[in-house]
């Protein structure tokens, strides 16, 4: 492995774009092929395969037999609501390796104080989600209850390739909220990716129960199908 | 919190620009039940210092007594583990799989 091989790996993954270090297994120099070259790249169905499920593995052709490893950017965790219940997601997801963002623009809520070593923007999520777009890397939860923050942020998750969108509230809750999406012109095909209520069927009672509840889900979406949601 | 094999490959290039010889370990192939998926990364420099885990912890001497060689003569080396294998004597995998580790050079 050249280390600019690895330095371009590791520069791609920082920008939160996916990249394919190829290994002849056979001999043969290795090479790197970026996300945004893989049509034009001999190998690309295969690659593309690999990357469409973003886990490293074996590639076997008729020209050889080949290893790719695949890198695919950090794993985002986006929350509207520096509520009860964030407070307890933030810590547990980033032990599973989640990179977690919460937004609140209540300022009450959004204190440093409530959540220590995360990153924690006190703005609305519109204007938030416009500068850090939402991309196939990343999870969406809604977590306010108050669809004035929660509605803005559902319908940039929805236009985005988010590979989960969850939100909090009872199914009535969640019936109103699917009518003012509709009026905003999101078809029934769009709203169903909203998992609601949100988080596995666990019973869950306490915030930090509802916690791991989005988390299984929020995992369940990355692991069990591929980034894009589409079953693998 | 425990390192991803992501962060594991920015260490591995740390490791390197700073003047320190570098091997990575991968995993290439695994059957029946192997430890680690295929994927996983183990980085060892030229003093047998090493970050990650190619079987949560079975194999892994082994493959960074392999790894002194490989940075010792530059050429790449394909590993195999299990207990279909002779060297399941020596080191196995106790959970009865096999895995198939490639360990390079960084150049």
């Amino acid at each position: 492995m050249e280390l600019e091989s690895l330095a371009t790996l590791n520069a791609e993954r920082a920008a939160r774009r996916a990249a394919v270090l190829v290994t002849p297994l056979d001999g043969g120099p290795q090479r790197l092929v970026k996300a945004a070259d893989v049509a034009g790249d001999p190998l690309g169905a295969g690659i593309a395969e690999r990357l469409r499920l973003g886990k490293s593995g074996l590639l076997e052709t008729d020209a050889g037999r080949y290893f790719l490893t695949v890198q695919v950017p950090p794993v985002r965790l986006v929350v509207t609501g520096a509520v009860h219940i964030s407070q307890a997601l933030a810590p547990m997801a980033r032990l599973i390796d989640l990179d977690v963002t919460i937004i609140d623009p209540r300022t009450a809520f959004a204190s440093p104080e409530r959540f220590p070593d995360v990153r924690l923007l006190a703005a609305w999520p519109d204007a938030v989600l416009r500068d850090m777009p939402i991309d196939r890397y990343t999870a969406f939860a809604a977590l306010t209850h108050d669809p004035k923050i929660d509605d803005p942020a559902l319908a940039a998750a929805l236009r985005s390739e988010a590979f989960y969108v969850g939100a909090l509230g009872s199914r009535k809750t969640h019936a109103k909220r699917l009518e003012r999406l509709g009026e905003q012109g999101f078809s029934d095909m769009d709203l169903a990716r909203i998992k609601a209520p949100i988080g596995l069927p666990i019973g869950a009672v306490s915030p930090a129960e509802i916690a791991l509840a989005i988390l299984g889900e929020v995992v369940a979406a990355l692991r069990l199908t591929s980034p894009r949601g589409e079953a693998s | 919190m425990l390192a991803t094999d992501d962060q594991i490959l920015n260490e591995a290039e740390a490791w390197k620009r700073a003047g320190r010889q570098v091997a990575v370990a991968t995993v290439i192939e695994t059957w029946g039940s192997a430890p680690r998926p295929v994927g996983s990364h183990l980085v060892i420099d030229g003093e047998g210092n090493f970050l990650g885990s190619v079987s949560g912890g079975c194999v892994e001497g082994e493959v960074i007594t392999q790894a002194l060689d490989v940075i010792a003569d530059a050429t790449p080396r394909m590993l195999e583990f299990g207990v279909a294998d002779e060297t399941a004597w020596r080191v196995g995998l106790s959970c009865g799989g096999r895995i198939r580790v490639f360990v390079e050079p960084v150049t």
